[in-house]
């Protein structure tokens, strides 16, 4: 197995610029300062949306009485309330909710399918970018109409294959579900970011005897890594965030992940908004950490495949 | 609890191991053919895993469903286009098409509207605030549709008149002095699928936002500061210059929205289930199926959904075309 440390992320220049990656200078009027109503204008926005998400992480840290009878914004009105805060709701998440089993539930869901699909799709695009056979175009095609495709189509059919096969309600069906449904997006964005490398060096690697098994390992797939990165955020959010798939190939069993025990939750309400608010703070807190920390090989991967000067 | 975790890690070693072993063995296979053949099949080869897999998920059952809308409800019988009639003519189907078709009016355009909008003012800003400003609004997209439903409630929730008001809107009108509304109850002019849709493009603008801005980005300076000192004011610098120069990027965001939003389903789902008028068609495809059982209605109403994408579908195979001969 030669070559497999190539597999290790080689480490990318990290962009010093904002989040676009684009380097150019700004555009401000002759002062260099911004005028103040777009500073206003902006802050509004930001402030609009971000609020519902502060009402939900206030809320959930008040008790069961005050989160169903008082608004959350009463806690600022009132600041006495602020001794009434407390980490209650997030002991009853897993004490009464379960919660800790949904979220190794989810991890065992997340990982394997966000890891897996990024080998067999660069082995997919490389084909497409640096191979030439007859029917390539079609198949390229064929990717390129499957984005659209929307994948309730193939819900019923495939629980049926599943269901032959007696693994419905087990991971493996909701990891093959969810390594089919994202090959496409995998294969494409993969196959664009591939097309920008430079093919003086593949070409040259040819010429030093490299076979193509070689230069995938040693050039493509290392040279790829933000495109990689960018596709396995990609995939980590669709599959962590993941309800109907969820639904349907699990169901409400010993294995159902959080998405799941949130909804349950969500029915629930009578019993208490302040577990709910919790559990959805619970559930963000993961895809917001991967999110943050890689925001810029996300962005980075895909405006190489969606934007052109 | 240990065990599941052990299942997860076997699933990632054992699912990376495997496939490197595959390709490493079906790379020795081409190997051993004679010369012209193994450059013939290899590219084949590299392809088969992925093509195995979306062969699978996606093709084969697409083309079953297809079968099974033209079957009765256990897919016992066929009973040739009733599906489709039944589902046309129910008046409860034509409303799910139509609030379906304001989403695809209303979404992808809101998006593009905001992000737009986002992208241009952040771009005058300080580094700092234009890096701040983006994140805070590109982070939802990293929340799901179920937190988002759970975050949502708190601004849409409506307590009865006599209690304290838990919901923000209603918070803000009471506060002035109103009487509470329960908002997504109200279905004149489809104001609480308005609102669903509001979610919606809370979670999505700022995907729209990142891509929009870094185009606009790319938009060569001495081009703007050229119309400018023309005297083009700002205005039309952004309608006649840059507007036109990202024309594709606009096209792939829109089309990328576009695609989700006739996915969505956890929003509707999570917050009436369709219920007030609000349906749509991937929650009257889950209903159907798991509600009603009704497999041959679930078959035809997401072979519909289909056909509403073939447009975006033809589209998107020409726009991918053209790209691919500019490059």
């Amino acid at each position: 197995m030669s070559g497999t440390q190539a597999v290790t992320p080689t480490p990318v220049q990290a962009p010093k610029q904002p989040v676009s990656g684009v380097t150019r200078t700004k555009r401000k009027d002759a002062t260099g300062k911004s005028p103040l109503w777009v500073r206003i204008v902006l802050a509004v926005i930001c402030i609009v949306w971000v609020v519902p998400t502060f009402g939900l992480a206030v809320t959930s840290f008040r008790n069961q009485t005050d989160a169903t009878d008082s608004g959350w914004w009463t806690l600022f009105t009132s600041p006495a309330n602020f001794t009434r805060l407390t980490f209650e709701n997030y002991g009853d998440l897993f004490a009464q909710a379960d919660m800790d089993t949904a979220f190794v539930n989810t991890l065992a869901i997340t990982i394997p399918a966000t890891v897996i699909p990024i080998l067999i799709a660069a082995f997919a695009a490389y084909a497409f970018t640096f191979m030439q056979f007859p029917g390539r175009d079609l198949l390229l095609i064929l990717i390129v109409g499957l984005l659209v495709v929307p994948t309730q189509v193939a819900l019923v059919p495939l629980l049926k294959i599943f269901g032959s096969l007696g693994i419905n309600g087990t991971f493996p069906a909701i990891w093959i579900a969810h390594i089919g449904f994202g090959m496409p997006l995998a294969v494409y964005i993969i196959r664009n970011y591939m097309a920008t490398l430079p093919r003086e060096v593949i070409e040259s690697a040819k010429i030093d005897g490299a076979s193509h098994f070689q230069t995938f390992w040693k050039l493509i797939l290392p040279m790829s890594t933000p495109v990689l990165a960018s596709f396995a955020i990609f995939q980590f959010l669709w599959v962590w965030n993941d309800l109907l798939n969820a639904l349907i190939f699990i169901g409400p069993n010993n294995n159902a992940p959080l998405s799941i025990a949130l909804v349950s939750l969500l029915g629930q309400q009578g019993q208490g908004w302040q577990l709910l608010t919790a559990g959805g703070l619970f559930m963000m807190l993961i895809p917001i950490l991967v999110f943050l920390s890689l925001q810029r090989y996300f962005v980075r991967g895909m405006t190489a495949g969606a934007v052109k000067g | 609890m240990t065990i599941k975790i052990l299942n997860a890690l076997i699933a990632v070693v054992g699912g990376v191991v495997g496939a490197i072993a595959l390709y490493w063995l079906l790379n020795k296979l081409a190997e051993l053919l004679p010369g012209r053949w193994e450059d013939r099949i290899k590219p084949y080869l590299f392809l088969l895993p992925a093509f195995a897999a979306i062969g699978l998920t996606l093709i084969y059952p697409t083309i079953q469903t297809f079968v099974y809308s033209f079957a009765n409800q256990q897919a016992t019988e066929f009973v040739g286009f009733d599906n489709y009639a039944d589902l046309l003519s129910s008046s409860n189907f034509q409303n799910t098409l139509f609030n379906t078709f304001l989403w695809i009016l209303i979404v992808p355009a809101g998006a593009i509207a905001i992000g737009l909008t986002i992208a241009t003012l952040a771009d005058r800003l300080s580094p700092k605030g234009e890096k701040l400003s983006k994140t805070l609004i590109f982070l939802p997209m990293a929340i799901g549709a179920v937190s988002a439903g759970a975050i949502w409630k708190f601004v849409y929730a409506s307590n009865p008149p006599t209690q304290d008001q838990i919901g923000l809107l209603n918070g803000i009108v009471t506060g002035f002095g109103g009487e509470p509304v329960n908002w997504l109850q109200i279905s004149d002019f489809r104001f609480n699928s308005l609102l669903l849709m509001v979610m919606l493009l809370w979670l999505q603008a700022g995907f729209a936002m990142v891509l929009l801005s870094a185009a606009i980005k790319g938009v060569p300076t001495e081009t703007l500061e050229a119309a400018r000192l023309d005297g083009a004011g700002e205005g039309s610098i952004f309608f006649r210059i840059v507007i036109p120069q990202i024309r594709t990027t606009l096209i792939t965001v829109f089309i990328t929205v576009l695609i989700g939003v006739l996915k969505t389903f956890d929003i509707v789902y999570v917050m009436t289930n369709g219920n007030f008028n609000t349906n749509i068609i991937a929650v009257d495809f889950f209903n159907q199926l798991f509600t009603n059982n009704n497999a041959g209605y679930a078959a035809a109403i997401v072979v519909m959904l289909l056909i509403i994408m073939i447009p975006v579908l033809v589209f998107q195979v020409r726009q991918f075309r053209a790209e691919e001969a500019a490059r």
